[in-house]
């Protein structure tokens, strides 16, 4: 499949990051003829995807988070690595309420789960944690 | 973000504008929990006017609010909020805890 776009971000798992890949992805997004949901569906996939890889990758430490996004002909591909502990049992992971943290509602992974077409993450303990999610573009051809 | 808060019939009222995400969620925990300590209010109407996005980070902070207040018969209202914010609360299973309003003065007669 040909690809018509990329983008590749690498940042510091500062927590401002969160909102200014968020902004980069809704307009990568804005490229196709995508509904506003979509859009706003995206964002939120994305900020989760992030968010756990800065508490849950890094924690109180620093590290670099990496964001792709992909535009193909029909889908939108949104890739994202931390290199930190990494998830120990990734199915347990994915499941509703499972959380580390009582004020969390163990939501990430639902969100993205529901909010894009496919989500699929690979994980090595000590090593990180890659979180791929794509969109499929159903509407209109790219620009 | 920002974040006000006034008491109005001894209920609190957040007014709250920006993004709800992790980076802000920990400005929203310390400033509502601390405006309900020095109030002493039992319920709290979130204005929501002002919040173009919300993400998980932003519901397990409203849900611990609601954690909070409970305890002590408390309860939780929403005003005011965005279509996509509506979406995500709903999809959250948060609106069976919270109720939302047309405006502050509906909120405020409801608890």
């Amino acid at each position: 499949m040909a690809i018509n776009n990329h983008i590749k971000m690498n940042f510091t798992s500062n927590s401002e990051n969160i909102g200014i890949a968020r902004v980069t992805a809704a307009a990568f997004a804005a490229q196709v003829d995508l509904t506003l949901n979509d859009i706003e569906e995206i964002k939120v996939a994305l900020s989760e995807a992030i968010s756990n890889a800065i508490i849950h990758g890094y924690g109180d430490i620093v590290g670099e988070v990496e964001c792709e996004m992909f535009l193909s002909d029909d889908i939108l591909e949104f890739i994202v690595t931390d290199y930190g502990v990494g998830i120990a049992d990734i199915e347990l992971a994915r499941q509703p309420s499972y959380s580390s943290d009582p004020e969390r509602m163990g939501l990430g992974f639902v969100f993205m789960d529901s909010f894009m077409d496919e989500l699929s993450v690979e994980s090595a303990l000590g090593k990180g944690t890659t979180v791929r999610m794509i969109k499929k573009i159903t509407n209109d051809k790219a620009h | 973000m920002n974040i006000s808060t006034i008491v109005k019939q001894g209920v609190l009222i957040v007014h709250v504008e920006g993004e709800m995400d992790m980076h802000s969620a920990e400005q929203f925990r310390s400033s509502v929990d601390t405006s309900l300590e020095t109030s002493g209010a039992k319920h709290i109407i979130f204005n929501l006017q002002g919040v173009t996005f919300i993400d998980s980070s932003g519901v397990g902070v409203i849900l611990g609010r609601y954690k909070k207040v409970s305890i002590l018969g408390g309860k939780l209202a929403a005003v005011n909020v965005k279509p996509q914010v509506v979406r995500i609360l709903e999809f959250s299973g948060l609106l069976r805890i919270m109720k939302l309003f047309g405006s502050e003065s509906e909120a405020l007669d409801s608890l």
